[in-house]
């Protein structure tokens, strides 16, 4: 019962990745991109991490696909009646599909395994999922998210200075 | 039957490269930087698989940080296409060909 879902959604997401990938209407796209986000989201439901689920939707279809929205409506590009690929779209396939294949191939030799940890779903239950991320980020992530903030205050002033008027 | 750390990889596999088709061929510089969001949303669900499958909360710690740096990221490159587009009046990336041969 739960494969079958997982297959809908999967082909919920995989129909929306091809539509942001040839749509010629720049804001088709955006929205094909909202509902691959919203497909993710309900993975990481499914994969016992219902506070990435909202912070997905937060930042990426909250807030990304609104500032990419924001831009195109700017920029008032208006459906453009020239060619809308490069002239390379045959290397393109090909890599798509090498890397496709490159990856199916390494999955169908071994297990993906790695160092395991004692976080079941039974504990993201019982503990809950932000209590967890929580602890992990203040205590062995302490360092990235200290830089995080740097960053985000690097990029809010590079943002103003690239986007404002020479004045 | 419940889907295992397979499924979930191998559909993180074809977000990808449809991200990669994607970012090689429009020309369209918005239409490139959302398939560049995809290839990232791609990986964040091959790190939430893991992690789930391995029961570590690392790789939900790393798409915490990848969300963050993307969202940096759109705000620096999007503001970018704007200065671009002051310049040319164009976001069509064969336009960009000041440093062509």
């Amino acid at each position: 019962m739960e494969i079958l879902f997982f297959y809908l959604v999967a082909l919920v997401a995989v129909i929306s990745g091809l539509l942001v990938v040839t749509c010629k209407n720049p804001v088709n796209s955006a929205i094909s991109l909202v509902m691959t986000f919203v497909c993710l989201a309900t993975f990481y439901v499914m994969l016992s991490a219902p506070f990435m689920a909202a912070i997905q939707i937060m930042v990426y279809a909250g807030a990304i696909i609104v500032l990419i929205v924001f831009v195109i409506m700017l920029l008032n590009l208006g459906t453009t009646t020239q060619k809308q690929t490069t002239h390379s779209k045959g290397f393109a396939a090909g890599a798509g599909i090498l890397i496709l294949f490159q990856v199916l191939y390494m999955l169908g030799r071994s297990d993906a395994t790695g160092m395991t940890g004692k976080v079941t779903t039974a504990m993201v239950e019982r503990v809950g999922h932000t209590e967890l991320i929580g602890k992990a980020l203040f205590t062995d992530f302490l360092l990235p998210f200290e830089i995080t903030s740097i960053l985000l205050l690097v990029a809010i002033v590079g943002a103003v200075v690239l986007a404002k008027r020479n004045v | 039957m419940e889907p295992t750390v397979h499924h979930y990889l191998v559909l993180s596999a074809i977000l990808f490269s449809l991200g990669t088709f994607g970012v090689l061929t429009k020309r369209n510089a918005i239409v490139i930087f959302m398939c560049i969001e995809l290839m990232l949303n791609a990986v964040n669900l091959s790190f939430i698989a893991l992690s789930h499958f391995l029961g570590s909360m690392d790789g939900q710690v790393f798409v915490f940080f990848v969300m963050t740096v993307a969202a940096a990221e759109a705000a620096v490159g999007l503001a970018l296409m704007i200065a671009f587009f002051r310049n040319r009046e164009s976001i069509d990336v064969e336009d960009f060909n000041l440093l062509k041969w």
